[in-house]
């Protein structure tokens, strides 16, 4: 790793770092709109974007520069098994197709800008809408926390030492996401993207180029994990084949669960901006699958790094002149900046609509609404600053793997009640709190890994916890409506819709 | 035609279906390049479910 300061590559980072502040500052006036006079302006950028723009804006804040640096990183240690997040964000889509625009139909007839409004919409329950936003909330921090990670091992990888370009970085951020609202996110991700997909790009041309083609890359990435001792190699070993599949299942069942993913279904024009997104968002999964095979790169470009976090950052510093190197890493730190922003707008919004509304001032004006709301998307960000700066990194990351279990237990409240009315918030409520207990459990007694157990016919199968904890929370809330069906068969009010 | 939405689950969650090394493509062992071969298709698949549908009446 560089100790002296990079200064072509920091250049080329400072310049497009300030682009793009003038850029989130400008946001406020794109698209007019009065942007603290209704939480719908500042919130979720007017209800108004359209095929392109929620492309990018959803397509950015999706795939996370965390993304960027993670998935190689996992795939650079354990192989085939780290590809997972290529079957998950494909599968993801036809969910995306069939769900979100019934979602969004829900939500735009009825004003919701969160999730747990339209929980609180569809079952007029306090508790199953507090426990949606508290979810929402508590899942979204750790998530925000990780891309400073994202964004922190670049700017070390030039050289600058200490906490002050990060927080100086995300006290920009935090400014600007204040007076611009969605706005600001979702037009600095058309820069955000496009730098993107021309690092991967020339990377996946130029590297395999440099390294003797893709072949060379994949011989070498199989001695070196044939030398390790074989645990983990280029396909996976028939221990790792459930958890890999339901791992991707899970995670893509959970992904649009999560407040920034669903700040941008609510954000779009129409139902059918989100139909045509499902068709048109892959092309990010397929950029996805190449830049983690930069993992594999390493290992023919005989790179050694301290920790794979540090493999992309160090590839790139290896095999490109110091100018794209800076582009690289400006793409990976602006990426980081987008679904930060949204990820702070996301659990913003929920605190204004189902915290302070429901349980403070229920009378609240459309712009004391966003008031509310840009004043806790700044603790959000400041919340996650200091969560980094003082916890140590390997609790963001365990907190963001439970945080993944936590809000695939919201699913059923959110996805069950745009298909059907059978179910009670009573039963939903106890299969969540079961759902959460459970995985938390057993996660945590697994020394946080992501998987379980169980023991069928003597033998002995390993899965993700979230997708068992997410059975558990169905079928108890299956036998808890039935139940509580029996003793009242009256339900109250479920037909009023507010 | 929904029924389309549910082929990706399949081919892609059941690993023993592509979980070998040959045959290759472009140097890329069968588990990536088939993996990333969904990518198309599973756009392809709802682009024509997308097309077999009624569209929304105008909003």
């Amino acid at each position: 790793m560089a100790n002296q300061i990079e200064w072509v590559a920091l250049s080329v980072f400072v310049f497009f770092f300030a682009l793009v502040t003038v850029m989130g500052f400008f946001a406020a006036r794109w698209k007019s709109g009065p942007v603290s006079a209704h939480l719908d302006q500042w919130g979720l950028g007017g209800r108004q974007f359209g095929i392109w723009v929620t492309w990018f804006l959803v397509g950015g804040d999706f795939y996370t520069a965390y993304t960027v640096i993670a998935v190689p990183a996992l795939v650079y240690a354990v192989g085939a098994y780290g590809f997972f997040a290529l079957p998950y964000t494909i599968i993801v889509y036809p969910f995306v197709f069939a769900v979100m625009p019934l979602l969004w139909k829900q939500a735009h007839a009825n004003g919701h800008v969160t999730a747990a409004d339209v929980v609180h919409g569809t079952y007029h329950s306090r508790g199953l809408e507090l426990a949606v936003a508290i979810t929402g909330m508590v899942a979204t921090m750790p998530y925000i926390a990780l891309q400073l990670i994202g964004m922190s091992v670049t700017i070390k990888t030039m050289g600058l030492k200490g906490d002050l370009p990060i927080i100086a970085a995300f006290i920009i951020l935090a400014l600007y996401t204040y007076s611009s609202g969605l706005r600001a996110p979702a037009l600095i991700a058309f820069v955000k993207d496009i730098m993107i997909y021309i690092v991967v790009l020339v990377a996946i041309v130029v590297v395999p180029a440099k390294l003797g083609g893709y072949g060379v890359v994949f011989a070498a990435a199989n001695d070196a994990f044939a030398t390790k001792g074989g645990l983990t190699g280029l396909t996976l070993k028939p221990s790792q084949m459930l958890p890999y599949a339901s791992l991707a299942l899970g995670s893509a069942l959970a992904a649009f669960m999560y407040p920034h993913t669903l700040t941008g279904i609510f954000a779009s024009k129409s139902a059918d901006t989100i139909r045509k997104n499902a068709i048109l968002l892959p092309a990010y999964t397929l950029l996805l699958g190449l830049i983690a095979l930069l993992g594999y790169m390493a290992y023919a470009a005989k790179i050694a790094v301290p920790t794979p976090n540090d493999v992309v950052p160090a590839l790139f510093q290896a095999l490109f002149p110091s100018w794209f190197a800076g582009f690289a890493f400006s793409a990976i730190a602006i990426g980081a900046l987008v679904p930060a922003a949204v990820m702070s707008i996301g659990a913003a919004n929920l605190f204004t609509r189902n915290v302070w509304k429901s349980y403070v001032n229920p009378a609240i004006s459309h712009a004391g609404e966003a008031a509310v709301a840009k004043i806790t998307s700044l603790v959000v960000k400041l919340g996650a600053l200091a969560f980094i700066l003082f916890l140590p990194t390997q609790y963001a990351l365990d907190l963001q793997l439970l945080g993944g279990l936590w809000i695939l237990q919201t699913f059923p409240a959110l996805v069950f009640g745009l298909f059907t009315r059978w179910f009670r918030a009573e039963g939903l409520l106890l299969g969540w709190a079961a759902g959460i207990i459970w995985g938390s459990w057993t996660a945590w007694s697994n020394g946080l890994k992501p998987l379980a157990s169980i023991e069928l016919g003597g033998a002995s199968y390993m899965f993700y916890v979230g997708l068992g904890a997410l059975i558990l929370n169905v079928v108890v809330a299956v036998v808890v409506t039935v139940i509580v069906g029996l003793i009242s068969p009256n339900r109250t009010s479920v037909t009023a819709r507010s | 035609m929904w029924m389309l939405l549910l082929v990706p689950f399949i081919g892609l969650l059941w690993v023993p279906f592509y979980n070998f090394t040959e045959p290759s493509l472009f140097g890329f062992p069968f588990f990536y390049w088939y993996q990333l071969a969904w990518v198309p298709i599973s756009s392809l698949l709802i682009w024509l479910v997308y097309r077999s549908r009624t569209p929304d009446e105008a909003p």
